[in-house]
């Protein structure tokens, strides 16, 4: 077991290799010189020259990703071009912001999901199954921004009771665990979650009903076990694979949140890639990709250890 | 937004399939007839690419000729009768000509990326060893990005336009289409009767040709068909986000965010678009699971 976790855990160091060249690579296939966006096209020569000194974009690419690479490592993503600003502590205020949006978001997911897969699994054939079963179809097919917008559409510009944007009252920028702020995170975990809503319900409704197909539930049935006690052994063996979906959820919804943060203005990772890329701020842009994608593939790590802590079985190559 | 990590597929009928074939693409056709749900979206989604590709017949107006007193005119006007957008172009007409960009956006990448991650994964499949490791490897860094995230990053990168999110959407499909092919292709491989082909001095080529491709071409093209769905719905969204198509061409996604401005003076015009990318999608999504089920593919 622990032979396993380890050789999992040296497997992460080329896949987060790979991935740090490949979010370093970005720089390079994006067209213009990352520079413009400090000086304009007028700059006299020798500032262009010093800046790309100061930036280090003078040197050879290797040495450029080596050094790059060097400081990421301890923490150091180097300045925004567009404020001058570490892009670290840009990220600081970010990440917190998109974290919670997503755990409330997968939390929602995970419970209607889970309710009502169970059910459709349960009662598999009846309208109870086509119903949960359309639900989770919906959930994966439906453009979540523009959910946000009907949302928004719904409950602040016609019923008025819901903030249209931001993560709490004048302009605030971080969270707090108060009303004024809960109010605001309502609409955008409700359009975030309607992703692992629909997946998990898939899941949850295949896993239930592949474990009622098996020998044991009939044996149990046969023993005399009241439903409620067969719902126990369901839960206990459906538990390993949806906890394995929801920590996956969990992950893409930290990168994909970007969508439903434009819609609603919410200053966490997403807004602050969108606006990286319009700025043309390729630090801000670097730095953040690679702390969604670094984050992806640390839970993609804890999912696949948990799972095995679980059941053995469960053992990936 | 995600494509579901596909499950390694232990058990996929491929004896099965090569069993019944002559009579398989008759069964197939028999339980798609009677499957009404997968009919009646089948015939929504040839409906949106019709009205797409005859949006120049269809369409009441000129897409792109705008009026400064007609702008945001309610649904239901009479000459507008879904109403006009925030330049005074007709909404019906924009939406029209909107399906062709969606669509081709939409389903570009799922091809570009069935034909190179579909290549990749059977001759990683095939080959299997070193060749296999460095294909599969190569797909894993690729992996360790939420769909969105990649998408958003490469088009990011390279800045907006419509090659530029076909392409960024590409590199998306191409490492889980390569994972599918890959694992299919290796549980061929090991088939008795693959061997027994080997064996008789078959070569290299004619063994993919005849009996791998036939088993593995069908699981490939219905998990390509099942990201149709997340592609329109990431490519609209690179739109969306002023990433993909640029303006005053109508798209989708696009048109859902030029209109937002719209959303306190005439919401139900500014859902509008949001309601084309939604029916396409789930569309295709239900008509390839719809497939799927027909053709009796576990992936």
């Amino acid at each position: 077991m622990l032979g396993y976790i380890l050789r999992r855990l040296f497997y992460v160091i080329p896949i987060a290799l790979g991935v740090s060249i490949l979010v370093f690579a970005l720089v390079h296939i994006a067209p213009g010189d990352p520079l413009n966006a400090v000086v304009g096209a007028d700059a006299p020569a020798q500032v262009v020259e010093k800046l790309k000194k100061d930036y280090g974009f003078d040197q050879p690419l290797p040495v450029q990703y080596v050094r790059w690479l060097g400081r990421a490592l301890v923490g150091d993503l180097g300045l925004s071009v567009v404020n001058n600003q570490p892009v670290t502590s840009a990220l600081a205020v970010a990440v917190p912001n998109t974290l919670m949006l997503a755990i409330v978001a997968t939390t929602i997911g995970f419970v209607i999901g889970s309710l009502l897969g169970g059910l459709a699994g349960y009662y598999q054939g009846t309208w109870i199954d086509k119903v949960a079963t359309g639900f989770g179809v919906t959930g994966v097919s439906i453009p979540h921004y523009w959910l946000g917008i009907v949302l928004v559409i719904i409950f602040a510009v016609e019923l008025n009771v819901l903030p249209a944007t931001g993560i709490g009252p004048g302009g605030s920028d971080g969270w707090q665990f108060d009303w004024a702020h809960l109010r605001h995170i309502i609409l955008p975990a409700i359009t975030l979650s309607v992703i692992p809503c629909g997946i998990i319900t898939r899941t949850v409704r295949a896993t239930v009903a592949e474990i009622l197909s098996q020998e044991f539930v009939q044996a149990l049935r046969a023993k005399g076990l009241l439903n409620g006690r067969i719902m126990l052994h369901i839960v206990r063996n459906a538990a390993p694979t949806v906890l394995a979906v929801m920590g996956l959820q969990l992950g893409y919804l930290l990168g994909g949140s970007i969508l439903v943060e434009t819609v609603f203005n919410w200053p966490g990772t997403g807004y602050l890639l969108n606006d990286a890329i319009f700025r043309r701020d390729i630090p801000t842009l670097q730095g953040t990709i690679l702390v969604l994608a670094m984050f992806f593939v640390v839970l993609n790590l804890l999912v696949d250890i948990m799972q095995t802590l679980v059941d053995p079985r469960m053992r990936r190559s | 937004m995600n494509i579901s990590t596909p499950a390694a597929p232990e058990t996929i009928d491929v004896a099965q399939v090569a069993v019944q074939s002559r009579g398989y693409w008759a069964t197939v056709l028999q339980r798609l007839r009677r499957d009404r749900v997968t009919l009646f979206f089948g015939g929504i989604v040839l409906l949106v690419i019709l009205i797409s590709v005859f949006a120049d017949v269809i369409a009441p107006h000129d897409p792109y000729k705008a009026s400064m007193i007609k702008r945001l005119k309610p649904v239901g006007t009479e000459g507008h009768w879904l109403g006009t957008d925030e330049t005074g172009r007709d909404m019906l007409s924009r939406l029209l000509y909107g399906g062709r960009l969606s669509l081709f956006m939409g389903i570009m990448p799922v091809l570009y990326a069935l034909a190179i991650g579909g290549t990749l994964g059977i001759i990683a499949g095939f080959v299997g060893g070193r060749v296999n490791m460095v294909i599969m490897r190569t797909m894993d860094v690729f992996y360790a990005f939420p769909s969105v995230l990649l998408a958003i990053a490469i088009s990011g990168a390279l800045g907006a336009g419509i090659g530029n999110a076909v392409l960024s959407l590409t590199l998306v499909f191409i490492p889980p289409l390569a994972r599918v092919a890959e694992s299919v292709t290796t549980q061929v491989r090991n088939l008795d009767y693959v061997e027994a082909a080997r064996a008789s001095g078959a070569s290299a080529g004619k063994i993919i040709r005849v009996h791998v491709l036939s088993n593995v071409l069908g699981a490939i093209f219905i998990y390509a068909t099942s990201l149709i769905s997340v592609s329109i719905i990431l490519a609209s969204g690179l739109s969306f986000l002023g990433l993909g198509v640029r303006p005053p061409e109508p798209e989708w996604g696009l048109m859902l965010n030029t209109l937002r401005q719209a959303i306190y003076v005439n919401p139900l015009l500014a859902a509008l678009p949001g309601v084309m990318i939604f029916i396409t999608s789930l569309s295709f999504n239900l008509v390839s699971d719809g497939l799927r089920s027909a053709m009796d593919i576990r992936v």
